[in-house]
Order: C-alpha cells, then sequence, then structure tokens
C-alpha cells in the first residue's frame, strides 16, 4: 500500500462542542479509513449533525481537532475534496433542479461539458432525470432529498459526508441508492453517512453509536451486537444505551 | 469563475421573481410620477378678491393668472374669504394696497403673495422696480425640480436595501448560504458575486430612473447623464453593501423591515428633502455620517446646477469609500459563518 491509502480519510481527536454550557459531544475520537463505508448512528438530538459540521469544518470544535487526508482542518482548499449532503436541504426554490446542480457545481470548478454530463449521470443515480426542469419548488420531499444527495456526488469527491440521505426516500430507490454508496466505496471513495434507520445502520462496514453526546461503540455491526449479546443493531443499541445509563 | 456562477444564480432567481422585479424597476416611476403629479400640477390661479374700482390693477394681477372678482363692499368679500371662494382680497386705500390672506395654507399664501407682489410691481410703473435674474434654474422651476432628485437618489436607495436585505437574509436562513460555505467558495468571492449580481440589476434601475424623470417627467437636467448615472449607482451599491451587512444582525423578513424607521427614515430627512437650516447646528452634523446625504447632494448638484464630476467628487469619494467598507465589513461579517 502507497502511503496516500495509509493515511485515514477522517481523524477526528479528542472533539468537545458545547452550546453555551451545554456539552453536545462530549470526547468524541473517531477514525475513518479509506473507502470504508462508516455509519453514525443515534437518536435525535444525540449530536450526530453537530459531529458532521465539525468534520467538515463547518462549524468549530472547542476542543480536539480534525485531520481529513492527513490536512488539518479547517481549511479552504479541503472543502474541495468532500461533498457534503446537510439534513436540511439547501435549494434555491426559483431554481430548477438542473441549474441548483450546475450552480453547486460550478463553485467546485466544474465547467462546460464535464459539468452537463456529471449533472446527467448524478441525476440518473438519483432518478431525477425526468424533473431536472422543474422548479424546486416544485419537487417533493424525497425529491428535494434526492437532488442534494446528487449535488453532493457532482463533483465526484474523495469523501462523501452525508446527513441523513435518505429520509423521504422510498424503499426501492434507497436500495438503488446504497447500492451506489457501495459501488463508490470500492471505487475508494469513503463515505460517512447518519442514519436512523437500522437495516440501513447494518450495510455500514463500521458504526459508530451516539448517545448524548458520547461515542458509546464503535464497530463492525456484527462485533456490535456480539458484543452486546443480542441479535439485532437495535437491541444492541437499546442495551448499550441503557447500560451507559446505569452507570451514571 | 465562481463569482459568475452567482451572478448567473441571481440574474436566474431575479427573472423569476416578477413582483420583486416590478418592485425594483417599476415602483420608483409610479412613485415619482405620483410626486410629480402633487407638485407639480398646473400653475397654481390664486382667487383674488378686489374691491372698489382698480382696472388697471386688475388687468396686471389676470396677467398673472389670477382670477378676479371683483366686489363693492369689503363685508361681501370677507365673506367670500371666510367661505374659502377667495385665496386673498386687495383694497386700495389712498394709493396704497391692503392686502388680507386666507392664510391657512402657507405654499397657496406664498403663491398668491408672488403673484399679487409682481402685479403691484409692473403696475408702480416704476423705473426703481428690480428686475430678477437666477443663478440656476429660473422662474419657471417647480419646487419637485428641486427635491425630485434627493427623491431619485432615495428610490435608488431604499429599494435596492430592502431587496439586498432580503435576498442574503434568505440565504441564512433557507440554509444555502451553510451549504454554499461547505464549498471551496471565499468569503470574499460571495461578496463580490452579490455586489455584482445585485449590480446589475441596480444599474438597469438607475437608468429606467434617470431616463424616465428626464425624459418623461421632464425634471429640469442641467447636467450630464452619465453623472447621474454614476451617482445613482454608487448610492446603489451603498444600499447593497449596507443591506447584506445589516441582514446578518436580522433573524427573519420582518426585522429587516424594522431597519427601515431607523436606517431609512432618518437617511431621508437629513438628505434635503427638508431644509435643515432651521435645525440645531449639531444635529446637523448628522447628515454627514448618511450615505443618502452625499447621494443627493451630488444629484441636486447635477440635475438643478449642472455641477460636473469636479463639483461632486468629494460625494463621489464618501459613496465609493462607503460601499469599500461596507463590503469589507461583509466579508468580516461571513466569519461568524466560517472563519476561513
Ligand atoms: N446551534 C445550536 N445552538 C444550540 N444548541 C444546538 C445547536 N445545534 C444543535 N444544538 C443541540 O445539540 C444537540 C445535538 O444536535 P444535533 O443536531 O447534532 O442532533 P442530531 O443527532 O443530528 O439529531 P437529529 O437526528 O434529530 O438530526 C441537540 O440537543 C441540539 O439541541
Ligand atoms: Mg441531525
Amino acid at each position: 500500500m502507497d502511503e496516500s491509502t495509509a493515511v485515514p480519510a477522517i481523524d477526528a481527536i479528542r472533539l468537545v462542542k458545547r452550546f453555551g454550557d451545554r456539552t453536545v459531544l462530549d470526547d468524541i475520537t473517531l477514525t475513518v479509513p479509506q473507502g470504508e463505508l462508516f455509519g453514525l448512528l443515534g437518536p435525535s438530538g444525540s449530536g450526530k449533525t453537530t459531529l458532521i459540521k465539525l468534520i467538515t469544518g463547518i462549524d468549530r470544535a472547542d476542543a480536539g481537532k480534525v485531520e481529513l487526508f492527513g490536512e488539518p482542518m479547517p481549511q479552504l482548499k479541503m472543502l474541495q475534496t468532500f461533498g457534503y449532503m446537510a439534513q436540511s436541504d439547501a435549494l434555491y426554490q426559483e431554481l430548477t433542479g438542473k441549474e441548483n446542480m450546475a450552480f453547486y457545481g460550478s463553485l467546485y470548478g466544474l465547467a462546460g461539458k464535464v459539468l452537463a454530463s456529471r449533472i446527467q449521470s448524478a441525476a440518473l443515480l438519483v432518478n431525477l432525470t425526468d424533473h431536472l426542469d422543474k422548479p424546486a419548488s416544485a419537487y417533493s420531499g424525497g425529491m428535494k432529498r434526492r437532488l442534494s444527495l446528487a449535488i453532493a456526488l457532482l463533483h465526484e469527491p474523495q469523501l462523501l459526508v452525508l446527513d441523513e440521505p435518505t429520509v423521504g426516500i422510498d424503499p426501492v430507490l434507497r436500495k438503488t441508492i446504497w447500492n451506489e454508496l457501495r459501488a463508490l466505496t470500492q471505487k475508494g471513495v469513503t463515505i460517512i453517512v447518519t442514519t436512523h434507520v437500522m437495516d440501513e445502520a447494518e450495510k455500514c462496514d463500521r458504526l459508530g453509536l451516539i448517545r448524548d453526546g458520547k461515542l458509546i461503540a464503535l464497530n463492525t455491526p456484527e462485533a456490535i451486537i456480539e458484543h452486546a449479546g443480542v441479535h439485532t443493531i437495535e437491541e444492541a443499541f437499546i442495551a448499550l444505551g441503557s447500560s451507559k445509563e446505569d452507570h451514571t | 469563475m465562481r463569482i459568475r456562477a452567482l451572478v448567473v444564480r441571481i440574474i436566474r432567481q431575479f427573472v423569476r421573481d416578477k413582483r420583486t422585479l416590478a418592485l425594483l424597476f417599476l415602483a420608483p416611476l409610479l412613485i415619482l410620477s405620483l410626486t410629480k403629479l402633487v407638485f407639480d400640477g398646473r400653475t397654481v390661479s390664486p382667487e383674488i378678491g378686489l374691491i372698489g374700482p382698480a382696472s388697471a390693477l386688475a388687468d396686471k394681477l389676470e396677467e398673472q393668472n389670477a382670477s378676479i372678482t371683483v366686489f363693492d363692499s369689503m363685508d361681501d368679500a370677507d365673506k367670500a374669504l371666510h367661505s374659502g371662494d377667495l385665496d386673498a382680497i386687495i383694497q386700495i386705500r389712498d394709493g396704497k394696497a391692503d392686502i388680507t390672506l386666507e392664510g391657512s395654507d402657507p405654499s397657496v399664501s406664498r403663491s398668491t403673495q408672488l403673484v399679487m407682489q409682481k402685479a403691484l410691481q409692473s403696475s408702480a410703473q416704476d423705473d426703481l422696480a428690480p428686475s430678477v435674474h437666477y443663478l440656476y434654474g429660473g422662474p419657471d422651476m417647480a419646487s419637485f425640480d428641486s427635491f425630485g432628485p434627493v427623491l431619485i437618489g432615495f428610490f435608488s436607495f431604499f429599494f435596492v436595501f430592502l431587496l439586498a436585505g432580503v435576498s442574503f437574509l434568505r440565504e441564512r436562513t433557507s440554509g444555502t448560504l451553510e451549504r454554499l460555505l461547505a464549498t471551496p467558495i471565499r468569503r470574499s468571492e460571495i461578496v463580490l458575486g452579490y455586489l455584482a449580481g445585485f449590480g446589475i440589476f441596480t444599474l438597469i434601475q438607475a437608468s429606467l430612473i434617470a431616463w424616465f424623470s428626464v425624459q418623461v417627467l421632464g425634471m429640469s437636467m442641467a447636467g450630464h447623464i452619465v453623472n447621474m448615472l454614476l451617482i445613482n449607482l454608487l448610492l446603489s451599491l451603498t444600499a447593497l453593501t449596507l443591506g447584506t451587512l445589516l441582514s446578518s444582525f436580522a433573524s427573519s423578513e420582518f426585522q429587516i423591515i424594522q431597519f427601515i424607521p431607523i436606517i431609512i427614515v432618518p437617511q431621508a430627512f437629513f438628505s434635503g428633502l427638508f431644509n435643515l437650516d432651521a435645525m440645531n447646528p449639531v444635529l446637523q452634523k448628522l447628515s454627514y455620517i448618511m450615505p443618502l446625504y452625499y447621494g443627493a447632494d451630488a444629484m441636486r448638484g447635477i440635475m438643478v446646477r449642472g455641477e460636473g464630476i469636479p463639483d461632486i467628487q468629494l460625494d463621489i469619494y464618501v459613496l465609493a469609500g462607503l460601499s469599500i467598507l461596507f463590503a469589507l465589513l461583509n466579508v468580516t461579517a461571513l466569519k461568524k459563518h466560517r472563519r476561513m
């Protein structure tokens, strides 16, 4: 292996984030090697989005540090290396799907024929090809989600940071998307994805379980299930969460 | 490249939003037309009552566009004055004119007085009657010609301020700003993109207002229209940068509206719509911190007094300086959302 694949895609060390006097993320250490499909699982309000924002450098940690591909964050040039899909769709309602994609695409330096062909292939992937000329305001919730995902894929980044990418997307399309994500990791793309959905969690290479801002487990889905002595991720999550509470 | 993407996006958004386009382009024209109608209607013809036989004076008054009613007694004339049929009564006693004005509307009193003065002067057949010359403007200049230039500046400022503020706020509240800041765009590129994108529309707006007020409304235009455009554009850029800057202190569209009485209205008072000579001199100095003061001063200079670049260069420097200052502050304010 050459050195570049040896460097982890994400290296987060002892991250702490507070809002006022509330500690939302408490001492999170997390390493994601290149080419891994990593899942962040946790209940609502546990701190998944906050962690994602620290990793991408959108928000700043109160303590600890983040490195992407060995480069300390935040750094302007590193913003080119990842594709980001926020939890809330950041779309321009007056613009069509295609125009939204073209806008974000050109911010990543895409232009001309390359941009046009990337728009087509990303739209195909999320099954939006027939709706590209509609304004985003006329999209359904799931369609907006898919458009946001397509935008994140547009510049073929080395790292994909997806905050609940499949909310509001039907099971069939969801499966297609997960297959595509899997295919991307085989090409060496690293993916970090947050989710509430247990069957999605089981498809990840490794999982991080977050509860109340603490990382309560970090392992492959199978190892987590085995360690908790249960049969499903769902049960493991409940078991690990409550055992943690028993100690405190 | 990224700036261009932002400009293209802003143009597309604008073109889709017909109502906002109308507000930007048509609303100023509508309000200017209305103001013109109100302040610049027919030449006022005062109703003057004349007591006793003084036909020479009556002719002179009619030459000055007054309509004359001759009364036999003061009582009848007095009744007409009370009932509002007359604006003034002239009674000639011992060769002296004794004038009673209705007086409830100062502007009517003034124009009535002016008409009577002119008539009396010319009927005096006196070699000493003064002949009046105007340095700027002329006897036909209406008050609209004098404060119209200020209004033009005001509208360029007001509408652009509002639109820029709301647009930038929306970018923040809709989450697109955060998404934008997760791309490799520089903070300065965002500000420049906004300046350029909105700049195009403000340039169109400025040209439209300039053309309309001179060609259609027939406002007096002593100077060069290019200078007028320049000032209008600078004023809009100041409004644009100030609007986006202040929008980072607002959390909703309604809070942008709250800036109107705080930021916009005081500027209207200090910009020359009203004569400030009667104001406390210390308070008068407040106008020096108001962008609109400089814009209005230059506009009036160009349109009324025909001033060229050398006469208005201070205004140009101040407006350009304020725009640059606000733009830089904008770049800094974006640090709140992303440090790099
Ligand atoms: N800007 C903020 N100011 C104050 N508190 C915040 C802010 N953003 C998040 N929080 C708090 O931090 C905690 C974690 O929020 P976060 O958005 O990371 O949760 P999450 O795991 O993504 O939840 P969900 O699954 O609902 O998206 C929450 O309790 C939330 O109230
Ligand atoms: Mg979240």
